[in-house]
Order: C-alpha cells, then structure tokens, then sequence
C-alpha cells in the first residue's frame, strides 16, 4: 500500500500564508491520473492572487491530475512552446497564461492550454475580472481544463456553506470550493446547523437556535434577507431543498415524534406530513429528480437509511450493514450515496453505488459527519477531527485522493456543497 | 415578563421625549406597573439614562428551587426512578400557576450525526414533557425542544462527561 503526504507547495510559493492549511493526502495504488504542467502566469509575482497555483491546487485535489514541475519556464498564452521538453518531462498536457493590471484597476486573465502530446493548441479564455474575482476566474480557468480533458463538467468555480465555533460565537460561512474567500453570512451566540443550498445558489436553508430552541430559516445569500419559514411548536430542523426549488422538507416534532414534512419554500404555510411512523424519521434528502426523498429511521430498532417517494408513502430499506447508517447525500447523477456509518464506535464516510448496492468506507478517520457531493459527483465534502481538531476534508469517491480545505480558525463543521453557478 | 414592561415604560418616555413638544417628562405621571420605578436600578446613569438590553443575558422565569435536569442512559429515553422526584416537583410547579410556561430542552452525548442527535434529544425531551402531562400540567404550559449535541453540560470525550450531557433541562420562559 502506497501512501503518501505531500504539501501542495511548490518552491516559490512559500511565502502566501492561506497555502499553508491545503494538504493533499494520495493513498492507494491504482489512481490513474492525468500529467499536466501548469506554469507560473505571467504577472504572478506581482498580482494579488498567484493564477498559475489556484488552478494546480484545483486541479490536484480532483485527483485526476499530477502536477508536473513547470516553474521557470516563462510561457504565457501567447508562446509557441516546444513540446519535446514537457514530453520528456512526462506531461500529456500544457497550459500558460497571464494576469495583467488594466487601466480601471481590473485585471486581465487570460491563458492557453495544449496538448504535448498531439502538439495541438487546445484553446484558451480570457476574462476581464475586479480584484475580488480573480480566484473565481483561476477556477474557471480550471473548470475548462478539467472539462477538456476528462470530458466532465468542472465544479471548482462553485461555493460551499459551512459553520464555524470560535470563542462560542457561530458563524455562517459562504467560500470558494477550495475553502478560501469565505465570507460571513451569518453570525450568532446560538448554535447554527445544517445549511442547505436551494438549488439555484441564491438562498441558504438552515437551522439556528437563536430563539432557544431550533427553528429553520431561509436566507438570501447577496441581501442577507432572512426567512423564518419553520416555528411550530417542539424542533424544527434538517431542511432540504427539492430540486425544482419549491419545496422545502423538513423535520418537525409538532406531533410529539420527529416526522418528515413538505413545506412550500417561498411562502411557508401550514405544513405537509410526508412520513408516517412513530420513530425517529430525519434527514430527508431529495433524489436529483425529484422522485424520491432518502431519509433516516430508525423504525427497524437502530437508525438506517431509507428511501420513499416525495410525496410520502412506503418506504424501503437502502441501508443493510451496520447498526447506525445516517445523513445520505446522493450525487447530482443519482449513482451514488454517501453516509456516515458506525463501525466499532467509529464514525466513517462510506459510499455505496446505487444500483449493485456496492459500499465501502473511504476514510481512516473516526468522526466523519456532513457529507455533501460536488455537483459534478466527482468529489465529496465533509466534517471530520483530525488531531481532535475539526477539519473539512474532500475526498474522491474511491477515497484515494483527500484534501484538507482551508478555512477559518476554531472548529469547522456541516459542509454543504453548492450547485454550478451560471457564468455571466 | 417584568422586563419586558420595564423596556415598555421606558421606550414610551424615550419616545415623548423626541417629539419636541413642550410636554415635560417630570410631569407626565407615568404609571409603573413593573414594580420598579425607571431609574430605580442601581446601574441607571440618571434621567438620560439608556437601559441597554442583552439578549444573550436574557434570564428564564423564576424557576422552584431544586434541581432541574433528569439524566439519561446511553440510547435510553426512560425517565429513571431516582429522577421522578424532579420531574412531579415541576409539574406541581406548573399546574398550580397556569400562566408558567416551561421548555423541556433534550440533550445528547457528542457521538453521531447532529441532526440524529437532535431527534434524540427530542425523544428525551418528549419524555419529560408527557410524564409532566400525566401529572397534571397543561399541554400547552409544557414544549418539548431539542440542543441535541449542540449544547454540552460538560466538555470532554470519556463518559464522565457524556453521562452530564445526556440530559433533559426544564427550563422556565
């Protein structure tokens, strides 16, 4: 068994602090990956965000790639490189590029990408973008790399919610799929649980304890304008959005047992009883197309995950193996569901194919929790301890690549990964 | 309750104050009905004075003396007997002041999902809340609510401090 730790540190990039956090573990033996180079942009050591390192770190931590030394070639997207070297090297791809100050204080980003192999000029972009957007722009940089060669949509230009403890204040946090440019969409004395994307990225459902007791919110991301759309009497929490944004299921325990309800997203209103047991049934999680709600019961004597369709009705077992299966996610192509499974006391994120009903663990930790796919359901998110310190992790779904994200100080929990944002 | 009217009594003025008319606070009886007078708190600084409110300090009603908090097994929802004593003392509590109201706040130990934890804790919650039913509080005096693991009585990973954790807490509002 292969195992390996390596700062995704390239010599020369020392010295920008928010890469000291990004760790990529690679395990296993088997992972086929791309080699590409990636040089240095131009105008790199002078921008506020270094292109050329966004775009590797994106690249490596899908695990489809490894990253071939290109520093100190000096291309840009206007070179006409000489392939034989970067053959030799052992690259199959190339890309190069530049970021430039323009007059009104934008930036210019523009970059090229190859082929070493073929010898062939694959395309290139370029954007105009505010200071702010420059590492959304090195994201989309890697969202066309990513594409071009592994034929699936990118998703590293996409956002992930999660909450932050520090000093027992809670925070709401909205970052860049690398962890970084997070920003504070909420912040409070009371916990904060469960952020649920809708599914056009605007608008974050979530359960906060604010009025000492919990009660789900929806909040619109760019106004701050918040919602209080479940407040029945006992807990109100676990929302999660449909995916035609309509509705919004939540558990309650307004009859004394926590249940799965439909409520309408935009206007609230009387709720709709979706599951009928007299057990514990939460968690709920819309299938992509909408048909089919997965959730958690523990109706059989301990808790595993179940499936029924979205307007309520018979439920079936999915979960067979354990006696303590919760929090489903399943991936944006309807093939996989991950969950966190007790095994001998530990809590692991496992991840079972849907249609062979196939499950394995793909972690070496003990407390994993939260788990959430990348839209294109190539990587998952999740909470996890790492030196009994909390730690947001991504993981390739075989579990041989992991990436520790950056993010704030104190401890770090409920990933939720949000959708493609459409590009303008 | 009474510091709610006391914010009450106190906005009114500050609101008559701004109104720029010839009305005078010092002779504008204002009736006290919070049984505290404004500016009778050791802390006021003086007529000028702004009472600033804290939620975060927001204390619960007047709660019996004694103890609180029934204590739950590993996976159990069983009001234990040594526990009983607690629960009837609240109850006899509520039924005799209808006008009380309590939350019954579950809790859980750290281990497992946060949001299984929180229907847990509901379960424990609903436990305390239906045994004080029973004993003749009103069911809308009693709500049952959840931290689930969100809000440990005692920090630590070992079972000194789950068995703290794993609680329900009457609360008075």
């Amino acid at each position: 068994m292969l195992k390996r730790s390596l700062l995704c540190l390239l010599a020369g990039l020392a010295s920008l602090p928010a890469w000291a956090q990004f760790r990529v573990e690679v395990s296993g033996i088997g992972l086929t990956q791309l080699p590409i180079a990636i040089a240095p942009f131009r105008g790199d050591d002078v921008a506020p965000q270094k292109m050329g390192a966004i775009v590797q770190a994106d690249l490596e931590r899908s695990g489809q790639f490894r990253l071939i030394d290109a520093s100190g070639s000096g291309l840009d997207e206007n070179a006409r490189p000489d392939m034989s070297p970067w053959r030799q090297k052992g690259a199959d791809s190339l890309a190069a590029g530049s970021v430039t100050r323009l007059a009104d204080g934008r930036y210019d980003v523009r970059f090229r990408l190859w082929d070493v192999v073929r010898g062939q000029d694959l395309g290139g972009q370029s954007y105009a973008v505010t200071v702010g957007d420059l590492r959304l722009a090195a994201h989309r940089i890697a969202d066309f790399i990513y594409e071009k060669l592994t034929g699936d949509k990118g998703a590293f230009s996409t956002r992930i919610a999660y909450v932050t403890k520090a000093a027992q204040r809670y925070s709401l946090w909205v970052a860049d799929a690398d962890g970084e440019n997070a920003q504070a969409a909420l912040t409070s004395p009371e916990p904060i649980i469960s952020p649920a994307w809708s599914p056009n990225g605007t608008q974050l459902a979530y359960v906060s304890f604010e009025s000492r007791k919990p009660v789900v919110y929806v909040h619109d991301i760019a106004s701050g304008r918040r919602r209080l759309v479940a407040n029945f009497r006992g807990s109100n929490s676990a929302p999660a959005w449909s995916p035609d944004g309509r509705t919004l299921a939540v558990t309650l325990s307004r009859d004394g047992v926590s249940q799965i309800y439909g409520l309408d997203a935009a206007v609230g209103g009387e709720p709709r009883r979706l599951s009928q047991s007299s057990s514990i049934d939460t968690e709920p999680v819309y299938s992509p197309d909408g048909k089919n709600i997965y959730f958690v019961s523990d109706r059989g004597g301990n808790p595993q995950i179940y499936r029924m369709p979205a307007s309520g009705g018979a439920a079936e077992r999915v979960t067979f193996t354990g006696t303590y299966n919760i929090s489903p996610s399943i991936s944006q192509d309807g093939r996989w569901l991950a969950y966190i499974s007790r095994v001998s006391g530990a809590f692991k994120l496992h991840v079972m194919d849907l249609a062979s009903g196939n499950t394995n663990p793909i972690t070496e930790t003990s407390a994993d929790e939260s788990p959430s796919f990348a839209p294109n359901s190539r990587l998952i998110v999740y909470a996890t301890k790492q030196q009994d310190r909390e730690a947001l992790m991504t993981t390739t779904l075989d579990g041989k690549l992991k990436a520790r994200l950056a993010g704030q100080g104190g401890d770090i929990r409920e990933p939720d990964w949000g959708p493609f944002q459409k590009q303008n | 309750m009474s510091m709610k009217k006391y914010v009450l009594v106190l906005g009114a003025a500050l609101l008559m104050a701004g109104c720029g008319s010839s009305v005078k606070l010092d002779d504008v009886p204002v009736e006290d009905r919070s049984g505290a007078s404004v500016g009778a708190d050791s802390n006021a600084a003086g007529k000028n004075g702004v009472t600033s409110v804290d939620l975060d300090k927001s204390k619960s009603g007047v709660a019996p003396a004694g103890p609180r908090v029934v204590y739950f097994d590993y996976d159990s929802f069983v009001i234990k007997p040594e526990f009983q004593s607690v629960v009837e003392a609240h109850a006899r509590h509520i039924k005799a002041d209808k006008g009380r109201k309590v939350a019954i706040e579950g809790h859980t130990d750290e281990r497992g999902g946060r949001e299984y934890n929180l229907a847990l804790g509901q379960k424990r919650a609903e436990a305390v809340r239906r045994a004080m039913v029973l004993l003749g509080a009103a069911d809308s005096q009693v709500e049952a609510v959840s931290f689930g693991k969100e809000k440990p009585a005692a920090q630590g990973s070992d079972e000194a401090a789950w068995s703290k954790n794993r609680r329900a807490e009457i609360s008075y509002r």
